[in-house]
């Protein structure tokens, strides 16, 4: 018998405190196994952010810290400039990241700090209950946003990826999705990539995954991978808006 | 001998994403079980027609699921 | 003993850092403390430490955070708007159980108040430096040479103890010039094996956090740090006694305000008023038998900041409000004079005669 797929040694037996069907978990998996293939583990801190993921501490099998909300990448900071041998990355929701967090990611990302960011967008404030996200979409009802959200009140949802592609710091941004195998499997590709570049040094990385809410979307798991493909996708184009490796390779 | 698939059945949630993933349709939620959490745990219909290509692994969360191939 | 030199508070202390063996530095420019800054982004790069100007004080103090997890020696430095901003971090530090260096070179408040020297954050640094059961060791230097000689005990104790330290100053300290030593010791920092730094695959996966979801293990945690309070109160107070072995009258003052105190209790004495000083140099933990035995003959106590008063409630509950306990003070740049000590120093001399 040969083993086609088991567990990634990067991930410790906790189980996963997520509910039924988040993609949240995938996503781990995926960290995980990029992390362990390319033999980094004991040299790779993480840093979890507060969410549906600030016990990722507890999932990862590396050193772990964990920042208050949206600090992550001012704490990441920290530990790269305290370790120029360490592999840091980050892990952070579409609150932490994309709303409390807005300033320290952009900077990190302008200063070109040499970590990853994983970023999961799932349209919604997950842990307290479902609440409207940066990223909800136009007319996405929310606990917050009980009508739909309305953009002449609530705004409009931000691209984080777009946006991070303008800065000179990011040496590469994009955005994956986990809703389905063919999707995983280019989801994989990009985190690899992302720690590949810090190992060698090429700056700020982020890989923005669109991942699925079926508590708070009221959806059930299977459902919730359609909705993301039906009404994510058209939003939040999939791909890659920068990457400096392929302007090089020009 | 057919292929291999385990279930930890400890730690699967049956959320399903295992079945609608699973190209021979053999992956199902095993509805007369209940593990120490309170789910129905996945399991495989027929082994005879696992071809091993690990998409139910792969789509699986919790890391619940260990492919083999004879 | 290396050789005198000139040099301006807030310069000295960021010397003082370097030589402790900190070679990172997180900050954002605030008046008063902006020299820290200004110092060390010229320094650190000879040294091959890291000075990183940060997008705001909230990022600054979560880089302390991180590189604190890591394990190496870290210090930031602010002005009272800007403490507040890292009172979340420094909750978080606090909970992660974090060694790391706070400078505070306070100005006046509240808001954005103004840029002149105050003591107005006292309560902030020794009650509530961040949410939470939450403590950090407070020292308030009051000369240059004071806060070359703290910074370094403060890199060592806040290893030793696991609990930030933070120094208190204020733009008088941080801006005045003075000669200066610097103290030719060997810096040996703690062994971290707690660290977050790369497990290396030779050990378990360490986890730097403050989050504990089970009640009975936060409280258990927040008993463990108080436990850790309470050695650092029974062992690491420091107050400084002046002429108070047969005072009528005490004064009890720190930092800048201390040194008017001085003069004026010199003064006094001149003029024949038996009146003392007692000047605390931690303020949490506040030096309470320190104060109690400066105080044995004194029938007044008077104390004087460069607030509205907020030390004073400390002092009045050292002395279990046994003693009258007066109070002057100037707030936000308005620097008490000796010449007004004196005045106050009189008339409870007056009144305590009687």
């Amino acid at each position: 018998m040969t083993t086609v797929y088991e567990k990634s040694k990067m991930l410790t037996d906790a189980p996963m405190s997520y509910c039924p069907g988040c993609t949240h978990g995938i996503i781990h998996k995926l960290v995980a196994e990029s992390i362990s293939e390319l033999g980094v583990e004991g040299r790779t801190v993480g840093v979890a952010p507060v969410g549906c993921s600030v016990m990722a501490y507890n999932f990862f099998a590396c050193d772990m810290v964990q920042a208050p909300h949206g600090r992550a990448p001012a704490v990441a900071t920290g530990l790269a400039r305290a370790l120029p041998e360490g592999v840091i990355f980050t892990y952070q929701g579409d609150g932490d990241l994309a709303a409390i967090g807005t300033a320290e990611t952009v900077h990190a990302a302008s200063r070109g700090e040499n970590i990853v960011i994983i970023f999961v967008n799932n349209a919604i404030y997950g842990m307290t209950g479902g609440q409207m996200a940066p990223t909800t979409l136009p007319g996405q009802v929310t606990q917050t946003s009980p009508y739909g959200r309305d953009v002449k009140t609530a705004g409009y949802p931000i691209r984080i990826c777009e946006m991070l592609a303008t800065l000179d710091g990011t040496a590469y941004a994009e955005r994956v999705s986990v809703n389905s195998v063919p999707n995983i499997r280019k989801a994989k590709k990009a985190i690899k990539k992302a720690f590949e570049n810090q190992i060698a040094g090429r700056g700020f990385s982020i890989v923005e995954v669109l991942s699925t809410c079926p508590t708070n979307w009221g959806l059930t798991p299977v459902e919730a991978l359609k909705w993301l493909e039906e009404n994510m996708t058209p939003y939040y184009p999939l791909g890659v808006y920068k990457d400096i490796t392929a302007e090089e390779g020009k | 001998m057919a292929n291999r698939v385990t279930v930890n059945e400890q730690i699967c949630k049956g959320c399903g994403l295992c079945t609608s993933v699973c190209p021979k349709k053999i992956m199902v939620i095993d509805r007369d079980k209940l593990n120490a959490k309170g789910y129905n745990p996945a399991t495989v219909s027929d082994i005879e027609k696992c071809i091993a290509c690990a998409m139910c692994a792969i789509m699986c969360p919790d890391s619940a699921i260990k492919v083999e191939k004879e | 003993m290396a050789e005198r030199i000139l040099m301006k508070g807030n310069e000295a202390i960021a010397e003082a850092a370097i030589r402790a063996g900190c070679r990172h530095f997180f900050g954002y420019p605030i008046t008063p403390q902006t020299e820290v800054s200004a110092y060390l982004a010229k320094r650190m790069p000879k040294v091959g430490g890291c000075f990183l100007q940060a997008e705001s004080e909230v990022a600054a103090i979560n880089m302390v955070l991180g590189a604190a997890a890591a394990g190496v020696r870290v210090m930031t430095s602010s002005s009272s708007p800007g403490i507040s901003l890292k009172s979340e971090g420094i909750s978080y530090i606090i909970g992660s159980d974090l060694p790391c260096v706070i400078l505070n070179i306070q100005r006046g408040g509240p808001g954005l108040g103004g840029i002149q020297p105050s003591q107005a954050d006292y309560n902030q640094a020794t009650k509530a430096p961040g949410h939470g059961d939450a403590h950090v060791m407070v020292f308030a230097p009051s000369t240059v040479q004071e806060m070359v000689t703290c910074i370094f005990d403060m890199f060592d104790l806040s290893e030793q103890y696991r609990v930030p330290a933070m120094l208190l100053g204020d733009g008088l300290l941080g801006q005045m010039m003075e000669p200066v030593e610097f103290p030719d010791v060997k810096v040996t920092p703690a062994e971290k094996p707690w660290a977050a730094n790369g497990h290396q695959n030779k050990r378990e996966h360490n986890v730097v956090n403050s989050l504990y979801l089970q009640p009975d293990q936060l409280e258990a945690k927040n008993i463990e740090r108080f436990e850790r309070y309470a050695q650092i109160q029974a062992n690491e107070t420091r107050a400084e006694a002046f002429e108070t072995e047969d005072c009528d009258v005490l004064v009890v003052a720190y930092g800048a305000s201390s040194r008017i105190a001085r003069s004026a209790v010199m003064n006094a004495r001149a003029q024949g008023l038996k009146v003392g000083l007692l000047r605390p140099i931690t303020l949490w933990p506040f030096p309470k038998k320190e104060l109690l035995k400066a105080s044995k003959t004194a029938k007044d106590i008077l104390v004087v900041e460069m607030s509205m008063g907020q030390m004073v409630d400390d002092v009045k509950l050292a002395l279990e409000c046994k003693k009258p306990v007066h109070f002057f003070g100037h707030t936000g740049g308005i620097i008490p004079t000796p010449a007004e000590v004196l005045e106050q120093l009189k008339t409870i001399a007056g009144g305590a005669a009687k």
